[in-house]
């Protein structure tokens, strides 16, 4: 085993060693398939690999969660990907999840256990704020964000849904960085557009698109960072920012991604 | 004579108690036309639930302003109804304030609380009139809020007002007459009441049986008055003053996220997969009817929690002035969604009430009501849920129509249905190919590891 490129391990290798990981990193589709978004991915590896934790990755055995189809209304379809994804979670033994997609997150840890799915299933914002309060990330002076302007997007999947609204947060203050919040936050964070499979389809007619209301307000804080904390904001606000010309001026990154350049990773 | 007024009184209240029972009936076999749906678990929780959200408004105070006025209102509501205790028991035994003499110096405090909390309401409304009709606040201005929804809410202040006005009346026209040593007025004094005692000027001049006669009639208009408007409340969307309290008792205690497992579904699903259905033993597979439709079409596809939610709404537009796609021109407006299956349930209600075909007469929630451009619009982002002060669930509704278009009409929009494909073929919702799911860590599994 080479130690100097980075371990993406298969729960299909670790299983074939008789090994067990101590977390099952879930990908998700976007985090498997997004060109933007498998940055996001990548950088959380990193993380894991650097502060030597014990996961592993499905691979090619993940599949959707089903969560686009069930919120679109098609339960049959879910049901089929939620017990085919049980069967192979069951099989490994799963234990504990953690996923970097809000959506993915939900739908496992709420979902999941009627159809006897049962894990411990914890957001990668949560799993990075432990990582930091236990001292494994230590991010000495900030980095690179330290003293900028970052603003926070509440994925609604990860605020109202489940009420994770502190976690991302402290993840962000740990950059050394000035948070601002926008009008609308926590609670009463704005969507972002894409929630309830509305990433799958055109918006209906309508004055404006949520995404250019949403990344409007989140430009009005004048920060030069715009932190989301799942795929479909990912995309949703950094399509606004395109539509408003600011990508030479604005980045919207994943939470993930920000501590992977503050470790320099 | 006395007798006569005992007597009037009485037919009044037996009356007004008539009236009620009859339409409180109608509202519980509206609601019980949902589907069953247990929420008798951890009662503890829902009990402090209930204390915080509805007793003690905890939601309210996400807006200030309102929050402080309806909070006036909502305590001289709770408080004021203790004088109406008073008002019946004066009623139907012919006495004066039948309470003075028990309470004595305590008496003139409770009234003056009283008077108190009612200029309170008073002005309260004053300023809820000039929200909705002057400053035009545009939750209160959304194309649903026309007609008879925008009469409703302006008879509800009206009325309040003019109650409050009428307790403020008679105490006033009460003080005089005692200043004059007339018969019971004087022998159960009220003492310094500090509000009405300011409109002492109007009546001073007044001959006796004149200043007799105001103050009859305001007692009488006072309690025939709420009599009156508890029997409207229960027609009107005021009835939110009673239904928050069971509503968020009643409550969504699961992660807002989680939507409901259709048990049905699920063991079509397992018998497919050759898998052993769930609870097998506990419950035989369910017959055809039994399973019914797949979502929700009409009313009765719907929870009861679902259709007293409808009941509870009070149309304040909370969910609406933070819905994204409403916020941002979309048809969609959650309070509209609740607005629309309260007008359904109550024409079904009507219509089977007359021996008409209620829930059969060709209509339905879902294309009569609700359009699927508005449930399509839908972001699922639980802002509504979370805005409303007693906890109705707008989301609930919508995802059971999208389960009903979806898999009984296969109706679903055309982009959705190509994702459905793509999740059956590719296991992810857009086309990839299954076997490219790793290859992002192809890269990674070469890249330096320089720390």
């Amino acid at each position: 085993m080479s130690e100097n490129t980075y371990q993406v391990p298969t729960m299909a290798e670790m299983a074939a060693k008789g090994q067990s990981p101590e977390v099952l990193f879930w990908v998700g589709c976007a985090g498997s398939f997004d060109e933007r978004y498998k940055s996001v991915t990548k950088a959380f590896v990193k993380i894991l690999n650097k502060v030597k934790v014990n996961f592993a990755v499905l691979g090619p055995e993940e599949t959707c969660t089903g969560d686009p189809a069930r919120r679109g209304g098609n339960e049959f379809l879910f049901q089929m990907q939620a017990v085919a994804n049980i069967q192979v979670l069951n099989a490994y033994h799963i234990k504990k999840i953690v996923t970097a997609c809000p959506h993915c997150f939900n739908t496992l840890k709420n979902e999941y256990p009627d159809l006897g799915g049962n894990y411990e299933v914890i957001h990668h914002s949560t799993f990075l704020q432990q990582l930091i309060n236990e001292g494994k990330v230590s991010l000495k002076g900030g980095g690179e964000f330290k003293g900028k302007k970052i603003t926070y997007h509440d994925s609604c999947f990860l605020g109202r849904a489940n009420n994770v609204y502190e976690a991302p947060r402290e993840v962000l203050m740990a950059l050394d960085a000035e948070l601002v919040e926008m009008k609308r936050c926590k609670t009463k964070g704005f969507c972002c557009g894409a929630g309830g499979a509305q990433m799958f389809k055109d918006a209906e007619p309508g004055r404006k698109e949520v995404n250019i209301e949403r990344t409007e307000e989140a430009l009005e804080t004048g920060a030069k960072t715009i932190a989301a904390a799942c795929p479909f904001c990912l995309t949703m606000l950094a399509d606004g920012v395109k539509n408003k010309e600011k990508e030479a001026e604005v980045e919207v990154l994943d939470i993930a991604e920000m501590i992977a350049k503050a470790e320099g990773l | 004579m006395e007798y006569l007024e005992q007597i009037a009184f009485v037919a009044v209240v037996a009356a007004a108690t008539f009236f009620l029972y009859r339409r409180i009936n109608r509202i519980r076999q509206n609601i019980l036309m949902g589907k069953d749906l247990i929420r008798n678990d951890s009662r503890p929780e829902r009990l402090r639930t209930m204390l915080l959200v509805a007793f003690g408004q905890k939601k309210m105070f996400k807006r200030m302003v309102p929050a402080i006025l309806h909070f006036f209102i909502y305590i001289g509501f709770l408080v004021i109804n203790l004088e109406v205790l008073e008002f019946v028991l004066d009623g139907i035994f012919g006495t004066h304030r039948l309470f003075a003499p028990f309470l004595g110096g305590f008496y003139t405090v409770l009234m003056n609380v009283f008077e108190f909390l009612a200029v309170a309401v008073l002005l309260s409304c004053v300023v809820f009139l000039l929200r909705r009709n002057v400053l035009r606040l545009e939750r209160f201005m959304s194309s649903e809020m026309k007609g008879w929804s925008k009469l409703d809410a302006n008879l509800i202040l009206v009325i309040e007002i003019v109650l409050m006005m009428a307790i403020l009346t008679m105490n006033a026209a009460d003080q005089v007459l005692q200043d004059s040593g007339v018969g019971h007025y004087a022998a159960h004094p009220t003492g310094h009441l500090f509000f009405s005692a300011m409109l002492k000027p109007f009546f001073e001049g007044m001959a006796q049986g004149t200043l007799v006669f105001v103050e009859r009639f305001a007692w009488w208009f006072h309690i025939v008055g709420i009599l009156g408007f508890a029997v409207y409340v229960t027609y009107s969307k005021h009835l939110h003053i009673f239904l928050a309290f069971p509503n968020t008792y009643f409550s969504n205690l699961l992660p807002k996220g989680k939507m409901n497992n259709m048990d049905s579904v699920t063991n079509e699903v397992n018998m497919m997969l050759g898998l052993p259905t769930t609870n097998a033993d506990a419950t035989p597979p369910p017959t055809a009817e039994e399973i019914g439709k797949f979502g929700a079409k009409d009313i009765n596809d719907l929870s009861w929690k679902n259709l007293m939610d409808a009941y509870a709404c009070t149309e304040c537009g909370r969910c609406t002035s933070e819905c994204p796609a409403n916020q941002t021109g979309k048809k969609l407006s959650p309070r509209k969604i609740m607005m629309d299956t309260r007008d359904r349930m109550e024409e079904v209600g009507e219509s089977t009430a007359k021996g008409g075909n209620g829930l059969e007469d060709g209509k339905s929630l879902l294309g009569d009501f609700i359009t699927k451009e508005e449930i399509n619009a839908c972001t699922n982002c639980n802002a509504c849920v979370e805005a409303c002060p007693v906890m109705i669930n707008p989301l609930e509704i919508i995802l059971e129509l999208r389960r009903y278009v979806s898999m009984e009409e296969s109706g679903s929009p055309a982009s959705w249905n190509a994702m459905y494909q793509n999740i059956e073929t590719s296991f992810a919702p857009w086309k990839f190919a299954p076997t490219d799911r790793f290859n992002w860590a192809d890269d990674l599994k070469n890249e330096k590891n320089t720390k």
